[in-house]
């Protein structure tokens, strides 16, 4: 059986559709789109068709609200920064405590900088409280970011509610809805989201091309400033092929929407609950009930992530872990501990998330070497018993080391 | 993905010693606050010659803790306490072929749950004596604990104090951000404030590049004074380095004892390198002596 990829939300394979687009546009039409020659005929209106293949996806009202960006972490650093350049006199920021890196650890820079960052709590099944978050909102506040659907436990966060709750109290909002954008339909039109970060490369477009969304009027400062690409508000050469091939990715992700909430949610749902009844002491993390189709998050407990990844590369399946030992950094996963899952537990998460590419044969063959794996690596544990095959009686009392 | 050596996956996919010894009479137990990792070694000692008859883990960690802990009863098996006790954490890392940088610590929790063992075995009572924290410098494996220890022992002001007496920031450099953070925290705490350009501590010996040419041999004096510059460090670690040979932009090193095999060596080279060009005012490369091409005897390739 060829390898199995189940870590979608980390990136995912390119669509060949997208790349036989993408392919011309090195080779053949590879001029620059502001150049008047036959090499860039015909790309700026690529670039114009890329534009409203986004926007169609987003449900956006115009086209010139998609800026192309180079990847996620610029859109969001561009929503933010911009918000704040906009308004020097608002010294707030809302987020919460479970987002991605890429506003948390630019939220963490912002406040040695001056800014009071206020990061919602999440409950243990990771979702916010919107009282608490409607106490928050005031005229100090220069922007709300909040995540569509959390990266590690597919939670999806009541994002158009609250973008109307910051509007009614005169503060902009930005989504960060990298991994929410082609699994679950939106219509931004509809909605009071000032600002949407997108990356191509969750959605089988290439890496290296994202989107800022930006709805018509909402103030706004470039990060990057320089040559009128995207109207002035983000200089730079266009990122032509990437651009086209996130067009064309864009298309076949809204013609997969259905498949991708009824033939990937059912591989999702058939993989979390063969686990969870065939292996002891595991339980998945997040809203159950709320969660992007394609991602589930289980907790084994007793063991280590990054033990339980290496045996299952071993087998030929690729998921990931929100163990600490995977990521480089010291502390289990930031959204494992805002959720409160004990210590034993949030070491030993794994994630794994879908695309249209998977198959249910693969979700068998999971099933099938994923409780040995478990077992074994029990089989080491301190807190389980091998003799009687269970976790030790009361197991944070029955080891505790001397932690250095 | 870590780049695991081949020894280091042998141990963790088929680990030696798993499990318990039944009839332990020592055990030793901790945990890597850093990492959140645990291990449980357990010792069957002969109380007439203190040999250690059997050992077993239970580790509750990663893959480099796994294969720690296997390589560690190995290693002890068979020795004598005493002898088990000289067993440091670069032992378990060079009988692993090497850790990556950041997994360096699984070997420390590997020495330190022997250490514990054997007090346990003694009676008496087992006091880790370092605390560990968030790796700063990857390229000389320094944490956030042990530069502000030394921030706040010898009353550190720059980026540049906290290489001199760390090394920590002496390589790629990539650190220095950090490494500011922490100087305005403790600065912060001691009433002082951070000021990049402030003047150094202890000033280090001026090292200026020579002015006009220098001799082939003052070059290679200079070059070695440099290399020799970091043995304190090295042989602190349990390592060394010596200049072998000098062609051309080229400067040949060999590391040995603990350095050797470690996969903190390349970034070594590189943070010996770097301070190479600083000095020398060229570029000069650093490079295993390994890796040096075989001299060329002239008469042997024909040109006498």
């Amino acid at each position: 059986m060829p390898d199995i990829y189940l870590d979608n939300n980390a990136t995912t394979k390119v669509d060949r559709a997208v790349v036989d687009a993408m392919i011309p546009y090195f080779t053949e039409y590879f001029g620059n789109p502001s150049s008047i020659h036959r090499f860039a005929d015909g790309v700026a209106r690529a670039i114009k068709k890329a534009r409203s293949q986004v926007q169609e996806l987003l449900g956006a009202e115009h086209d010139s609200e998609i800026i192309f960006t180079s990847c996620g972490t610029e859109s969001d650093s561009t929503a933010i920064l911009s918000a704040i350049k906009c308004q020097p006199n608002r010294k707030e920021i809302i987020t919460t405590a479970v987002e991605h890196p890429a506003i948390l650890n630019l939220v963490d820079n912002l406040e040695k900088e001056g800014y009071t960052i206020h990061r919602l709590p999440v409950d243990k099944r990771g979702r916010l409280n919107l009282e608490a978050y409607q106490a928050m909102l005031s005229d100090n506040v220069a922007i709300v970011s909040v995540m569509w659907a959390n990266n590690e436990t597919g939670t999806i966060f009541p994002v158009e509610k609250m973008a109307e709750m910051a509007n009614a109290a005169g503060v902009m909002f930005h989504t960060d809805a990298v991994q929410a954008v082609g699994k679950i339909p939106m219509m931004l039109a509809d909605t009071k989201i000032d600002m949407l970060s997108l990356s191509g490369h969750k959605l089988h477009a290439p890496k290296g091309i994202g989107v800022l969304y930006l709805r018509r009027g909402t103030r706004f400062r470039p990060l990057l400033r320089g040559g009128h690409q995207e109207r002035g508000r983000r200089a730079g050469t266009e990122n032509t092929a990437s651009i086209v091939g996130l067009g064309v990715a864009c298309e076949l992700a809204l013609q997969h929407m259905e498949f991708e909430n009824n033939q990937v949610k059912a591989m999702r749902d058939k993989l979390e609950q063969g686990i969870v009844e065939a292996i002891p002491h595991c339980f998945i993390t997040g809203d159950l009930n709320n969660r992007l189709p394609n991602t589930t998050d289980i907790a084994f407990e007793y063991i280590e992530g990054e033990a339980i990844l290496m045996l299952l590369n071993k087998a030929g399946i690729a998921a990931s872990s929100g163990s600490a030992c995977t990521s480089g950094s010291l502390e289990p996963s930031h959204v494992m501990r805002a959720m409160d899952i004990p210590y034993t537990a949030a070491h030993g998460t794994i994630r794994f998330s879908f695309s249209r590419y998977n198959t249910m044969s693969e979700v068998d063959e999971v099933l099938k070497v994923m409780p040995t794996i478990v077992a074994n690596l029990r089989k080491l544990s301190p807190y389980w018993d091998s003799i009687n095959n269970c976790p030790v009686a009361d197991p944070e009392q029955a080891f505790q080391p001397t932690y250095a | 993905m870590w780049d695991y050596s081949e020894k280091v996956k042998d141990h963790f996919f088929n680990p030696k010693n798993a499990g318990a010894v039944p009839d332990a009479n020592a055990i030793g137990e901790v945990g890597s606050i850093s990492c959140g990792d645990a291990l449980r070694l357990t010792l069957k000692v002969n109380e007439d010659t203190e040999v250690i008859e059997d050992a077993g883990f239970q580790t509750f960690g990663c893959g480099s803790a796994i294969a720690s802990s296997s390589v560690l009863t190995e290693i002890i098996k068979g020795m004598t306490l005493d002898e088990a006790l000289k067993v440091t954490n670069q032992d378990i890392a060079a009988e692993l072929d090497g850790l990556p940088p950041e997994k360096m610590h699984c070997s420390v929790m590997g020495r330190e749950a022997l250490q514990a063992a054997v007090a346990n075995y003694r009676g008496e009572e087992w006091k880790d004596d370092h605390e560990e924290g968030a790796l700063i410098c990857k390229c000389f494996g320094i944490d956030a604990a042990m530069i502000e220890e030394m921030v706040w022992a010898n009353k550190l002001r720059t980026v540049e104090d906290v290489t001199n007496f760390t090394k920590a920031g002496g390589g790629c450099a990539s650190c220095h951000e950090d490494i500011e953070g922490i100087l305005e925290k403790v600065l912060k705490e001691r009433g002082e404030s951070f000021d990049p350009n402030a003047a150094p501590v202890a000033k280090p010996a001026p090292v200026v590049a020579e002015k006009g040419p220098m001799t082939n041999l003052q070059r290679i004096k200079k070059i070695e004074e440099v290399i020799m510059s970091f043995r304190p460090q090295l042989m602190a670690d349990g390592g060394d380095v010596e200049l072998v040979e000098v062609v051309d932009k080229t400067a040949y090193v060999n590391m040995t004892g603990a350095c050797n095999g470690c996969q903190m060596s390349a970034m070594t080279i590189a943070g010996i390198q770097q301070r190479l060009i600083e000095v020398m005012g060229e570029f000069i490369k650093v490079v295993p002596a390994s890796q040096m091409p075989k001299l060329v005897n002239i008469q042997e390739a024909g040109h006498a």
